[in-house]
């Protein structure tokens, strides 16, 4: 039957890249894993656009089962979504997470190939956003999702993307202040080197021009440019404290003026060269700090984990109502798969939850008639009626996210706050000292020279760019492996923490690998039974479990039936083959776990796989060399049954807590705090949610960067947790150099005011040491980085 | 010499002039997205059968 020369040569599917099963399926010549890959070849191949396979080998994802739409058929729930319509044209930007390589781009920006009302699609790549135009007299929403879901590109349309936010506009901001800043600096250089270099008798008539047109760049740069740096310490002082912006808008006002009156009265030149350096440095600096992720979110809460709409029973109609329109007394159906939204009771229907989201624990919970369904759990099973008791957003779970049981008292300081406080009364002293003395020597000129030299040169901008410079080197060797810290405040915080807690599925054990196990027995033949019954399956469960079996023949399955949430059944080379939960089974089983792949065959019961979740690799030795550094603590939702296991990774002084709530983890975290602990938290799922907020440093771990994570203060990659110790480390290595770094500018400092205080601080001497300063910090904080991270080992 | 005022006015208007280009390619979005267009004009255009050629042929 099989044709050798038919076959293609590669053993991995040409739509996804995934191993082939040793029965697959074939099209044009082509091998495919499952009817998902061939069906999107299939589209693509129809509307003439194999270009896609061209451009990158197995480009394709995996696709999903069909997602419901209908709820993008409502007006209201469309206008909240679209960018713009007219009477013919829509614009909408849908956030698809599936976009990885430049044959996404390709396909996606070829849309109209497939539905001409698609007039134009546009990707951005980085932000993995696509803007679609169409007509929407001709395909409405709801087509036009099904269209990108049907070739594997499902948008993710969530309730946060309703809430759009804009924070792009504070950085454009930025941007146009550093253009205009840049573009005055090199001007009034410009200006200024004549003056430096000497000026002939008949070039002196230049002198008076060439200040003034100076100072007129000076006026956007000080008042527009440093208009922040000004409304910052006058806002700080009010509050009684000295922030790093109060000498830092001091010495520009004091640039400034120095330079309007050497100008106004022709006294030679003045500091424009160094004011508008300064500030186009401090700007670069700030831009350096403010230099974020644009595919990872870390501010996501609730909103963006549920679904946008949901169906309502009304007047027995069924209508999609989107979440934030939920009342208390509605009627909700709620289908295979869907997210209970907010707080209900149960009132038709049999309903298995997997809460696995809200508290960590794997079995799916049974819940019957009038008993309380918490938001949040995915029904697994057939489709139920429940009745809305609290609105999705006084919801138990959702509650979490309420401001009201966050305490904020504990501040976080940086380095460069506390510090600026002693700068700004040292160069303080010294500046009036130096006045004094020049006003006892009755030279009055001299003490303003003195006063404002003093105030110039000792600026403290090599700490308001030695920080961010250092930090964000740090964040970039940070995220070469795996770690997305959310901004440089950030990492601060990271080098501070004392207090290790550990959540347990999903962070210590691993979502992707598994171990699967039989117990019982089953010959040769009988694995091919279940092994041809569960390629009819697209459930998770049985796909793990038919990997694992990896069949060399298949037989045909006939009478098949597959019960939600129950299991699967089918006549399988004449045999009735049953496998699922104890449901499906065709008699009761007594004394058997619910959990795993139970497996009948004829009548009698074989026996059921078990899924074991995978311990992630290097827990053992992360411990060790947590161990004695920090405090250590596991928090599970889970029950106690790997109390054991964790013993051996963990010293005998961990403490462990099992059958936590996501409140209970949350109290646990505070009453840490409140023994003067600085708590790092290390979760991953909707059930730690509140323990991340509201620890110090929240870190979510993830197997899939683009899946959901709950809002925290980095991001880690589950295959580098290993590295956790290394990363902590390099922090603090980082506040290392960030403080000699501050010891080198205090040198070059010290030489400035030796020429200061004499007030002899001539402004070529000023405009030198300025750069120089900069330039040794930067590259001193860059080098140093570099060292640290690889004595660290995070570079390679 | 006094040329030179006229230089130098002429200077100081051609740096602006950059830098209102600037910030027009900043405010229409140019800086926006500074990936994708650099993928994009790697894509092939399609080749497309010619009819005209086939018709010129047969005539």
């Amino acid at each position: 039957m099989k044709n050798p020369t038919l076959v293609h040569k590669s053993s991995v599917c040409y739509h996804c890249g995934d191993q082939l099963p040793s029965v697959k399926l074939s099209c044009d010549e082509k091998d495919f894993c499952c009817v998902g890959c061939k069906s999107v070849y299939q589209i693509l191949a129809e509307n003439n656009m194999c270009n896609y396979y061209a451009y990158n080998d197995t480009p394709g994802h995996k696709i999903k089962e069909n997602g419901h739409f209908e709820y993008l058929e409502e007006p209201s729930i469309i206008s909240q979504l679209i960018d713009y319509k007219d009477s013919e044209n829509s614009i909408i930007t849908f956030y698809v997470p599936a976009i990885h390589c430049s044959s996404c781009i390709w396909l996606l920006e070829h849309l109209y190939k497939i539905n001409p009302a698609i007039f134009s699609s546009r990707i951005d790549f980085l932000k993995k956003e696509v803007t679609v135009s169409y007509k929407h007299d001709k395909i409405s929403l709801r087509q036009l999702v099904e269209i990108l879901n049907q070739i594997g590109y499902e948008p993710l349309i969530s309730l946060q993307d309703v809430v759009k936010e804009k924070g792009n506009s504070v950085n454009k901001q930025l941007i146009w202040k550093i253009a205009i800043a840049g573009f005055c600096m090199g001007n009034v250089m410009l200006f200024s080197f004549p003056e430096y270099f000497g000026l002939s008798a008949v070039e002196k008539e230049f002198q008076y021009l060439f200040a003034w047109l100076n100072l007129a760049f000076c006026v956007p740069v000080t008042f527009y440019c440093a208009k922040e740096y000004f409304t910052s310490a006058f806002a700080s002082l009010k509050q009684r404290h000295i922030n790093l912006d109060t000498p830092l808008a001091l010495i520009i006002a004091v640039l400034f003026i120095r330079t309007a009156i050497s100008t106004a009265f022709g006294t030679g030149p003045g500091f424009a060269d160094t004011l508008t350096g300064l500030v186009f440095l401090l700007l670069m600096g700030k831009w350096v700090k403010q230099r974020t992720y644009h595919h990872i979110s870390f501010d996501r809460d609730y909103r963006s984990y549920f679904p946008i709409a949901i169906t309502v029973l009304k007047d027995g109609r069924e209508k999609p109502t989107a979440i934030n329109e939920i009342e208390v007394g509605d009627r909700l159906l709620i289908r295979n798969g869907e997210l209970i939204p907010a707080d209900s009771i149960l009132m038709k229907g049999e309903v298995y939850l997997d809460m696995s989201f809200v508290t960590g624990e794997a079995e799916p919970q049974q819940k019957v008639l009038g008993e309380i369904l918490y938001a949040g759990g995915r029904q697994m099973g057939e489709a139920v009626e429940l009745e809305v008791v609290k609105s999705a957003s006084q919801s138990y779970l959702t509650g979490l996210w309420n401001k009201a049981y966050y305490k904020t008292d504990f501040k976080k300081k940086n380095f460069n706050d506390s510090i600026a406080k002693y700068f700004s009364i040292g160069v303080f002293v010294v500046a009036f000292s130096a006045t004094a003395y020049w006003l006892f020597q009755h030279d009055s000129v001299k003490a303003w020279s003195a006063f404002t030299a003093v105030v110039i040169v000792a600026c403290p901008c090599v700490l308001a760019l030695s920080t961010p410079f250092t930090l964000s080197a740090i964040l970039s060797v940070f995220d070469k492996k795996g770690f997305y810290v959310k901004n440089t405040d950030a990492v601060e915080q990271l080098a501070d923490c004392d207090t290790i807690v550990f959540d347990k599925t999903g962070t210590l054990t691993s979502t992707v690998n598994a171990n699967i196990h039989f117990n019982g027995a089953l010959n040769k033949e009988e694995q091919l039974l279940v092994a041809s019954l569960l390629n009819n399956s697209s459930h998770p469960l049985s796909r793990q479990v038919f990997k694992s079996l990896c069949p060399d023949k298949l037989f045909a399955v006939s009478e098949y039936n597959e019960i939600p949430g129950k299991g699967i059944m089918g006549l399988v080379n004449g045999r009735m083959v049953y496998a699922g939960s104890k449901k499906i089974l065709p008699f009761e089983l007594e004394g058997k776990e619910n959990g795993g792949v139970h497996v009948v065959i004829g009548q009698s019961y074989k026996g059921c796989y078990a899924i074991e979740q995978e311990w992630r690799s290097g827990l053992f030795k992360l411990m060790s060399a947590l161990e004695g550094r920090f405090n250590l603590k596991v928090l599970s939702g889970d029950t106690n049954r790997d109390e054991k296991i964790l013993g051996c990774f963990f010293g005998t002084e961990t403490s462990m807590q099992f059958n936590q709530s996501p409140r209970q983890k949350l109290g646990e975290v505070i009453s840490l705090q409140d023994k003067g602990k600085k708590v790092m938290m290390l979760g991953d799922g909707l059930n730690d949610a509140g323990a991340l907020k509201q620890s110090n440093f929240g870190i979510a771990i993830t197997d899939n960067i683009n899946n959901f994570t709950p809002g925290c203060d980095a991001i880690l990659k589950g295959t580098s947790l290993s590295l956790l110790p290394n990363f902590i480390q390099l922090v603090q290595d980082g506040l290392k150099v960030i403080k000699i770094s501050f010891g080198i500018a205090t040198a070059y400092n010290l030489i400035g005011v030796y020429y200061a205080v004499q007030g002899t601080l001539y402004p070529l001497v000023a405009a030198i040491l300025m750069p120089i300063s900069t330039i040794t910090i930067i590259s001193f904080t860059s080098l140093a980085t570099r060292y640290f991270a690889r004595k660290n080992k995070l570079v390679g | 010499m006094s040329i030179l005022y006229f230089l130098i006015g002429c200077s100081v208007l051609v740096a602006l002039i950059f830098l209102g280009a600037f910030f027009w390619a900043l405010k229409s979005g140019q800086h926006d997205d500074v990936y994708t267009p650099g993928v994009r004009i790697l894509f092939d255009d399609e080749v497309k059968e010619d009819k005209s050629d086939k018709n010129h042929i047969s005539d």
